[in-house]
């Protein structure tokens, strides 16, 4: 069976320690997974990896087929992976508007336009707003993304990473340092937008409501390693992860 | 995708703005006729040094790199009109321009590509250490650059040598420099300032601030840093060197100190007194900065201290710079 993506041995070591461990991970066209495992287990780093933040050590990362292991930023991109980022990564001097244009004007190769006003592209303009509005952010189009709020600031961070077009998104902990009551809207509105647009994502979350909730398949790491992979139900029951990761013998159902 | 009702359009267009600039503008454009030839020689000077400001900061507030070394392309393009006029007995100003043009160019792409895989402090000091090596360059080999005496420029034709300093007895050089060539250089100007307000507002320069504000995202939306940033470098190094060229027929000579650091020094100020965060920051700053030294050049000897103290003055009290708070207080008058 073909994979969107499939990696296959991937290795990335730091200095002795290996954060990731010879490491089989695949995604399907069109499911949402969950990357679950404690702080340390190489969550984050395979999600660099793929992304092109960190370059491997050995293995492979085959891309609808392509090897993509060696590929800059830029040309992963290109191919339809996107991210979005734990620690929220925006344009804080730039508006919410202007942080959505800026994906779209990059997408389609506008960004090296010199002599022409980008204000003067309302199409550019009309699909941001569409996008800000996709994400519930609409009424902030115009605060700087400096002044928004937490949660705000995390929806924004996705709907930059969606407004690339990916085919596969990696959301980094997209509820982390936001208010318990905020994550499920937030989770709402990014499983309805990505869902909705058939985008194959992988989530990366330590909220385990947020994960059984919200995921086709969840792929738990440990210590650089896969420890076991399966549907929320087959995890649910799974000892190793139980015991290791979720800290019950008998989870809550 | 949903469809939403209206399509919000940035209402940054600063057609309004440019209401404000029609007075300024009528004031530049009487000034020959209102103010004696040494004022208006002034303003020139005024003029050119805004015009390297404005392209220093499409580094600085835009790109969010501080440049130390920008005397090495404002020494380019003076230099490179001085060894046409001495070499090639060129003496067309727009010839002059083009080959400061090209000079530059090939200057700011060697430089530029030692310079933009780094940031911050180490920016800095590259672009500051590049710049005493072409010092050290025009000092040492004297024979061709002059050494310390320079290289003396004759004053040159305009408009392809339709315009042009009358010969002879008449052939008053203050007053050609106080009437044509203020025209000249306030046309380049208005220009280079026309032009540099397309590059800040065009998806290229949204795609600069991008990197000053976050160079990891602007990675990951797929924004080739270095690349941009390299044709920033040379953009604004282009800019600086057009400056270059039009100050060497206000100075008439062409020496070492404009490669030096504190030549670099000077411009930074410039864009730090006027406000480096708006765009006519560095064009307030530059003016500003030129009448201040030259009124404390010719009131003390210590002019340099005397400067120094109201420039620390100056920012302290007005850290957002000239234009930053003037913006600031019209906004507070407004809410309230």
């Amino acid at each position: 069976m073909a994979f969107l993506l499939e990696t296959k041995a991937v290795v990335k070591q730091f200095g002795e320690f290996r954060a990731v461990d010879r490491v089989d991970f695949r995604v399907q066209e069109g499911e949402v997974l969950a990357l679950i495992g404690s702080n340390g287990a190489g969550k984050t780093t395979l999600v660099n990896l793929i992304s092109g933040l960190l370059t491997a050590d050995a293995g492979q990362i085959l891309f609808r087929g392509d090897d993509v292991t060696q590929h800059p930023v830029k040309e992963r991109i290109r191919a339809g992976i996107a991210r979005s980022f734990q620690l929220v990564n925006l344009f804080d001097q730039l508006s919410a508007l202007d942080n959505v244009a800026l994906a779209i004007f990059s997408r389609q190769g506008k960004t090296r336009r010199l002599l022409s006003l980008a204000d003067g592209d309302r199409p550019v303009w009309a699909e941001a707003t569409e996008i800000l509005a996709l994400f519930r952010l609409e009424a902030k189009a115009r605060m700087l993304a400096g002044g928004l709020s937490q949660g705000e600031r995390k929806l924004l961070d996705v709907a930059i990473a969606y407004a690339l077009k990916p085919k596969l998104l990696f959301l980094d902990e997209p509820t982390s340092g936001v208010s318990t009551r905020e994550k499920a809207p937030i989770m709402d509105t990014i499983a309805k937008v990505v869902r909705s647009e058939r985008i194959s994502a992988a989530i990366i979350e330590h909220d385990m409501d947020v994960v059984f909730s919200y995921s086709d398949r969840i792929v738990a790491m440990h210590q650089g390693t896969i420890l076991a992979d399966g549907t929320p139900d087959e995890i649910r029951r799974d000892e190793r992860v139980t015991t290791t990761l979720i800290g019950t013998p008998e989870p809550p159902r | 995708m949903s469809t939403v009702s209206s399509v919000i359009i940035p209402t940054r267009s600063p057609m309004r703005r440019l209401w404000y600039a029609v007075p300024v503008l009528v004031l530049l454009l009487v000034m020959p006729w209102v103010a004696d030839q040494y004022q208006t020689i002034l303003l020139a000077y005024g003029l050119v040094m805004a015009i390297a400001a404005l392209g220093f900061n499409l580094l600085l507030g835009y790109t969010g790199l501080l440049s130390f070394g920008h005397s090495a392309y404002f020494g380019v393009g003076a230099y490179a009109v001085a060894m046409m006029v001495k070499y090639l007995g060129v003496s067309s100003m727009e010839l002059h321009l083009l080959g400061a043009i090209g000079a530059s160019v090939l200057i700011t792409a060697i430089f530029g590509v030692a310079c933009v895989r780094y940031t911050r402090i180490f920016f800095g000091i590259l672009t500051m250490a590049l710049s005493q090596v072409l010092w050290s360059l025009a000092f040492k080999f004297f024979w061709v650059t002059g050494g310390t005496d320079g290289l003396r420029v004759p004053t040159p034709t305009l408009l392809a040598g339709t315009v042009r300093m009358p010969a002879g007895a008449g052939g008053d050089k203050q007053s050609f420099l106080a009437y044509r060539y203020y025209y000249y250089v306030l046309v380049l100007f208005l220009i280079c300032v026309a032009i540099m307000w397309v590059i800040v507002n065009s998806p290229f320069g949204r795609a600069l601030q991008a990197i000053r504000d976050n160079e990891t995202r602007a990675q990951f939306i797929g924004i080739p840093i270095w690349r941009y940033r390299w044709v920033a470098f040379m953009l604004s190094g282009v800019f600086t060197g057009i400056a270059g060229a039009l100050w060497v027929p206000l100075n008439g000579l062409t020496t070492p100190d404009i490669l030096h650091w504190t030549f670099s020094g000077k411009i930074v100020f410039m864009a730090v007194l006027g406000g480096f965060r708006t765009f006519v920051g560095p064009i307030v700053g530059a003016v500003v900065y030129n009448y201040l030294e030259s009124y404390a050049v010719g009131y003390t000897v210590y002019w340099q201290l005397f400067l120094g103290v109201i420039l620390v003055v100056l920012v302290l009290s007005l850290p957002t710079g000239i234009v930053g708070t003037i913006e600031r207080v019209m906004m507070r008058r407004r809410s309230s």
